[in-house]
C-alpha cells in the first residue's frame, strides 16, 4: 500500500518535472512581450521581472497613433484585416469549387490538378518569393493589396483543396446519386447538398487561409512598401531599421496584432484540430 | 497512367449519373479558377525564375561566394539538427500530454500558444531579450555576477543556435499535437497485453508505441524539413542573417541577393537547392497522393 502511494507520488513528481519546464519555455517570450507592453518607457529597460507601476499608457499611445512610428497604425491594421479576409474568402471559393469538381464530379484531369496543387504545396513559400515579387512587377500589381492577396491565395489554395478533397471523398456517393435522380443539376448539388455537409471543413480551411495571410511577413514586405499600404507585421519589422526604436511601443503593437489570431485559433480550435491535423499528415 | 486507371475504376464502381455532359461542363468550369491561379502565379513565376537562373556563369559566381556556401551549411544544420531535435522532443512530449490530468489539459492549452500567435512579435521579443546592453538576460547576468553577459547574436554559432531554438519554440506545439493524435490512435489493448507480459515502460515504447508511430514520425520529419527550408522569419527577424551574413539560410539568401540587386544569383541559389528539396517533395507526394 505504502509502496503504491510512493510510486504515485514519484509518478506525479516526474510529470511536474516535465510540466514546469514546458510551461516556462512556452511562456517566456510571451511573458516578455506582455512585460514590455505594460512597462513605462524608463523601466522597460531596467531588467525587472515585473514593473513597479504597470501601465496601459503604451496601449493608449498606440491606439491614438501618438508616435512617429505609429502614425498609420489603424490604416495598417485595416490593411491586414482586408487582406486576411479577402484571402480567406477567395481561397474558400476557389478551393471549394476545385475540390467539388475533383472529388464529386470526377472531372477529367482532376487528379492531375490535385497532384499539381499538392506539388505546389511542397514548394517552400520562401523559394517562390523572389520570382513572385518579379512576377507581380510584370503584372503591374506591386504596391497594391491585390498583389499580396493573390500571392497568399496561391500559397493557401493547394492545401485548402487537398483538405477539402479528403473531407469530401468521405461523403457517401449515394447522396449525389439520390439528388441527381431527383433531377438536381451539378450546381444545385453543390449548393444544397455539398456545402451544408462540408461546413466543418470549410470553417477550418477558411480560418487557415485567413490566419496564413494575417501572419505573413515575407511576401507582405516584398510586395508592399508604402507606409499606408503595408500590413501590421511589415510595420513591426520597420521598427527594427531605426536605432532608437521605442521597444515598448513595438511590443505593445505586436501584442495587439497577436491577439486576434490567437482568439480565432482558440475559438475554432475544435475545427482546426479535427479538420487540419487530420489532413496535415495522413499516416 | 495513374490518372487513367483511377478514372476507370471511378466510373466502374458507380453508375454514371444522368446528364453526364452537364456534369463534365460544370466540373471543368469549377476547376478553371484554380487552374488560372496556378498558371499565373505558380507556372509563370517558376518559369521566370528558371529563365533568370539560366546562365551557367551564375553558378560559378554563386559557389565562389563564401556566404552561399555558409548558407548551405547553415541550412543543413537547421534541417539535420534542428528538425530532428524538434521531432524527438515532440515525440517525448506527446507521451507526456497523454497523461490524463486536469493541469496537463490546461497546460496543453497554454502549450499551443506559440503556434496560435503570429511569429513576428514573439521573435522580436526574443531578439530584445538577447540584446547585449538592455536585454533582460544580460541585465540579470549583470545583477547576479556583476559581469557583462555575452553579445549573444553577435556570434554566428550562437546566432544560428538561437534561430533554431526560436524555430523549435514556434513549431514544437504543432508537431506534438500531431504525434499525440498518432499515439491516441494506438489500441489500449496492446499496452494492456504488454504490461501483463511484464514489459517496462521503455519496452512498451520500443515494442508497442514506436512500431505504430514509425510511419507517422518519418512523414512528419520529412514534412517538417520541407517547411523548415522555407522558414524565413526565424532567421531573418532574429539575426537578419548577421553577423557578417554568417547566419543566412537558403530561405533568407534570396532576399540578400535581391537587396544586392543580384536577382540572377537569388534564383540560381534556389535552383541549386532543388536537389535538396525535390527528394523530400517526391517522398511526400508518394505518401499523400494516393
Amino acid at each position: 500500500m505504502k509502496a503504491n502511494i510512493l510510486k504515485n507520488v514519484t509518478g506525479e513528481a516526474k510529470l511536474l518535472l516535465i510540466g514546469i519546464p514546458v510551461l516556462l519555455w512556452t511562456l517566456l517570450p510571451i511573458y516578455h512581450l506582455v512585460l514590455f507592453a505594460i512597462s513605462p518607457r524608463d523601466t522597460a529597460f531596467s531588467g525587472k521581472l515585473w514593473p513597479d507601476e504597470p501601465t496601459l499608457r503604451n496601449f493608449q499611445i498606440v491606439l491614438n497613433q501618438d508616435h512617429y512610428f505609429l502614425i498609420h497604425f489603424w490604416e495598417q491594421l485595416a490593411n491586414s484585416l482586408i487582406i486576411a479576409v479577402s484571402t480567406g474568402v477567395l481561397t474558400l471559393l476557389i478551393a471549394t469549387f476545385a475540390a467539388f469538381a475533383i472529388s464529386r464530379l470526377k472531372v477529367e484531369g482532376g487528379r492531375t490538378v490535385m497532384n499539381l496543387a499538392l506539388f505546389t504545396y511542397f514548394i517552400p513559400a520562401a523559394f517562390l518569393a523572389v520570382p513572385m515579387y518579379r512576377t507581380m512587377g510584370v503584372y503591374g500589381l506591386l504596391n497594391s493589396k491585390w498583389a499580396l492577396i493573390l500571392a497568399m491565395v496561391t500559397v493557401a489554395t493547394p492545401y485548402a483543396i487537398w483538405v477539402l478533397k479528403q473531407a469530401s471523398d468521405k461523403l457517401p456517393y449515394e447522396l449525389d446519386e439520390a439528388a441527381v435522380v431527383d433531377g438536381a443539376s451539378p450546381m444545385q448539388l453543390f449548393w444544397m447538398v455539398y456545402l451544408p455537409l462540408m461546413k466543418p471543413s470549410l470553417v477550418a480551411v477558411g480560418t487557415y487561409a485567413l490566419l496564413l495571410a494575417w501572419n505573413e511577413y515575407l511576401y507582405a514586405f516584398l510586395l508592399l512598401s508604402r507606409d499606408t499600404e503595408i500590413t501590421l507585421p511589415v510595420a513591426l519589422g520597420n521598427f527594427l531599421s531605426a536605432d532608437d526604436s521605442p521597444w515598448e511601443l513595438l511590443m505593445t503593437t505586436g501584442l495587439i496584432y497577436a491577439l486576434p489570431p490567437a482568439a480565432i485559433y482558440y475559438t475554432f480550435k475544435r475545427y482546426m484540430v479535427g479538420g487540419l491535423t487530420a489532413g496535415a499528415v495522413k499516416s | 497512367m495513374n490518372t487513367l486507371t483511377v478514372s476507370e475504376t471511378g466510373t466502374a464502381t458507380r453508375p454514371k449519373p444522368k446528364g453526364w455532359s452537364q456534369t463534365r461542363i460544370w466540373g471543368t468550369i469549377l476547376l478553371v479558377p484554380y487552374v488560372l491561379v496556378f498558371l499565373f502565379f505558380v507556372v509563370y513565376p517558376v518559369c521566370y525564375g528558371f529563365w533568370l537562373a539560366r546562365d551557367p556563369h551564375n553558378y560559378v559566381e554563386l559557389f565562389e561566394d563564401p556566404i552561399f556556401v555558409r548558407s548551405i551549411f547553415n541550412t543543413l544544420v537547421f534541417l539535420l539538427i534542428g528538425v530532428n531535435l524538434k521531432m524527438a522532443v515532440a515525440l517525448l512530449l506527446s507521451g507526456f500530454f497523454l497523461h490524463d490530468r486536469i493541469w496537463i489539459r490546461w497546460l496543453s492549452l497554454i502549450f499551443i500558444l506559440p503556434w496560435a500567435v503570429p511569429s513576428i512579435p514573439t521573435i522580436l521579443s526574443v531578439r530584445f531579450m538577447l540584446n547585449p546592453e538592455w536585454g533582460i538576460i544580460n541585465q540579470l547576468i549583470f545583477r547576479l555576477t556583476a559581469e557583462d553577459g555575452p553579445n549573444w547574436l553577435n556570434d554566428p554559432t550562437l546566432g544560428l543556435a538561437f534561430s533554431i531554438l526560436v524555430h523549435i519554440w514556434k513549431s514544437l506545439p504543432f508537431w506534438t499535437l500531431i504525434l499525440l493524435s498518432g499515439r491516441l490512435a494506438i489500441s489500449k489493448d496492446l499496452y494492456e497485453a504488454a504490461s501483463v507480459d511484464g514489459a517496462s515502460s521503455v519496452q512498451q515504447f520500443r515494442f508497442v508505441t514506436w512500431p505504430s508511430m514509425k510511419t507517422l514520425y518519418v512523414t512528419c520529419t520529412v514534412l517538417s524539413m520541407i517547411w523548415t527550408l522555407g522558414d524565413f522569419n526565424s532567421v531573418y527577424l532574429l539575426t537578419g542573417g548577421g553577423p557578417a551574413d554568417l547566419t543566412h539560410v537558403l530561405a533568407t539568401l534570396g532576399i540578400r541577393y535581391l537587396r544586392l540587386d543580384q536577382v540572377n544569383l537569388s534564383m540560381a541559389a534556389i535552383v541549386t537547392a532543388l536537389p535538396l528539396v525535390l527528394p523530400l517533395v517526391y517522398f511526400m507526394m508518394r505518401r499523400l497522393s494516393k
